[in-house]
């Protein structure tokens, strides 16, 4: 089994927002729920650097262990899933997030937030695989048909790699050591406890 | 100020990297592919890391293209500490805090006992303690606060002890509507918080009564009753952490109901510590309320009960007030039922 991981690599990504619109497509994301988002820090200045943000799938996921009605599991591929009909809306898995990943389809009407939505990494949730109820609720499960997460697919400068960590750390050191300088695997020392040692 | 220092901090943090990363670019022949590194430098030396931002910044944040202002934060490390707190401190304040207080009623109920009418204590005669809008406003704020505390300790123990019982479906379906029930019932409570701050207020400023009151132990350790006016000390520190706690309560779970109203994600998680932390300790405190109020003191159901209380049980506990309250009518004292007038 794989451990399924992203990478951004922020020296390659031109903040073109094909992965978040990619996202958005591919799952029918409700409205104003971004699985996927890019963030542009240093905007216009020096060193300015974009980087394509979703949920990171992490180690000991802080999600999972705040949640009150233990709603999340992490598959055979390492990927942190939930259930929403387990899920009640009550937004601490956000609080704990260090990457902003969940999200309500509503906010802040008395509390009733609904259900949280969340990257599935293209692979849907408990329900039965390619199944319509799974769609309707995640989306669909590329890695059910044995492909990745389009975000990554999609990438016109693969920028966002997608796939199982060692594989991906590999591509993004080679092409650190290759172009002689690194990007700083964004996310990874807080999502997986470990850096790309280059 | 301090976040034009971190944004002017991060701006300088990321001009040193840039150089490095100018340089580069000049080059017109791309370096074989090898793994070696060429210039046996360290290449990721000049680059951005996390460690870097977050020893300036306290969370990273940067501008975004879609509608969403808030999705623009990065990332907040902010949230490995709310969890700490969360799963590993609260579990132990709620616990210790509550079932501390149980087994400190019951060393008290075992060693004291109940606190008996003494000889001459029933009269027969009534006096009217609180009237109906106050017991109506007690029982509500006590209904909403059971509800409340039960379901606010459902997110904290519940998938610790309930959820292992009942299983994950049944626990998600009891959570959900005990959040409903959370949310809404927030609102009477406060109501009702409001209005004992307008009925009782006037009875619970502190004075030197309370202090010769505390000096002697409010009777609960010696034998003698001291003065106490309407209220005695332990009743006035009951109101003042029901109501402080109460509208405390009140202010920080607003902040939680509606996100991102007035407080960004770290507003919120210090809410939510804060809402935690009083509410489990305003549990124990209310379990010390109702146990005197029932099982450990005869007699002192009725005040809230019926609303009328013996006025020998009324003499000996709060001699003061049934003094004053026996000075407004011209008749001398008088043994009649008679109405607090309404405040």
């Amino acid at each position: 089994m794989a451990r399924m991981k992203f990478i951004c690599d922020a020296e390659r990504c031109i903040e073109c927002n094909g992965c978040t619109t990619a996202c958005k497509n591919e799952h029918e994301v409700p409205w104003g729920v971004n699985r996927r988002r890019l963030v542009t820090v240093n905007d216009g200045k020096p060193g300015e650097r974009s980087v394509s943000m979703a949920c990171m799938h992490c180690t000991d996921a802080p999600c999972a262990a705040v949640c009150p009605v233990n709603c999340f599991y992490t598959t055979g591929d390492a990927v942190v899933l939930h259930s929403k009909d387990l899920c009640i809306g009550c937004g601490y898995c956000f609080y704990a997030c260090p990457f902003g990943a969940p999200q309500y389809p509503r906010v802040g009407n008395f509390g009733s937030r609904g259900k949280m939505d969340k990257c599935t990494y293209c692979s849907g949730g408990p329900e039965a695989d390619l199944s319509v109820a799974e769609y309707e609720k995640y989306g669909s499960n590329r890695l059910a048909e044995g492909k990745l997460p389009l975000c990554a697919e999609m990438c016109s400068t693969k920028a966002l790699l997608a796939g199982d960590g060692e594989v991906i750390a590999q591509i993004y050191k080679t092409r650190v050591i290759t172009r002689g300088y690194g990007s700083g695997a964004w996310g990874w020392k807080t999502a997986y406890r470990e850096t790309v040692a280059i | 100020m301090t976040r034009l220092l971190r944004i002017a901090l991060a701006g300088l943090a990321l001009a040193l990297a840039a150089p490095a990363a100018h340089a580069q670019t000049g080059r017109d022949v791309p370096p074989p592919a090898q793994t070696q590194n060429p210039n046996g430098a360290n290449p990721t030396a000049g680059a951005v890391t996390e460690d870097q931002l977050f020893r300036e910044l306290n969370k990273l944040q940067g501008r975004i293209s879609i509608p969403d202002g808030k999705a623009a934060v990065l990332e907040q490390p902010q949230g490995r500490e709310w969890r700490a707190f969360r799963e590993s401190w609260l579990p132990w304040i709620a616990g210790v805090a509550i079932l501390g207080m149980a087994a400190l009623l019951a060393i008290f109920y075992f060693t004291r006992g109940r606190i008996r009418l003494e000889h001459g204590e029933q009269s027969g005669e009534k006096i009217l303690r609180f009237n109906s809008f106050e017991r109506f406003t007690h029982w509500m704020v006590a209904f909403c606060f059971i509800v409340l505390a039960i379901s606010g300790l459902n997110y904290i123990l519940g998938k610790r002890l309930l959820m292992p019982l009942i299983g994950p479906d049944a626990f998600a379906a009891w959570s959900q509507w005990a959040k409903y029930a959370h949310n809404f019932l927030a609102w009477p409570f406060t109501l009702g918080i409001l209005f004992m701050a307008l009925v009782w207020l006037r009875d619970n400023i502190p004075n030197r009564i309370d202090v010769q009151w505390i000096r002697q132990g409010g009777g609960f350790l010696g034998d003698g009753h001291p003065h106490a006016e309407r209220f005695n000390a332990g009743q006035k520190i009951v109101f003042w952490t029901v109501i402080l706690g109460g509208f405390a309560m009140f202010g920080t779970g607003l902040l939680l109901l509606f996100p991102f109203s007035a407080a960004d994600i770290n507003g919120m998680q210090l809410s939510q510590v804060t809402h935690a932390t009083i509410g489990v300790l305003l549990t124990a405190a209310i379990l010390a309320h109702i146990y005197i109020g029932t099982l450990g003191m005869e007699g002192a159901y009725d005040a809230m009960g019926s609303g009328q209380v013996d006025l020998a049980w009324a003499r000996t506990h709060h001699d003061l007030w049934v003094e004053k309250e026996q000075a407004k009518t011209a008749s001398g004292p008088q043994l009649r039922p008679r109405a607090t007038p309404a405040e």
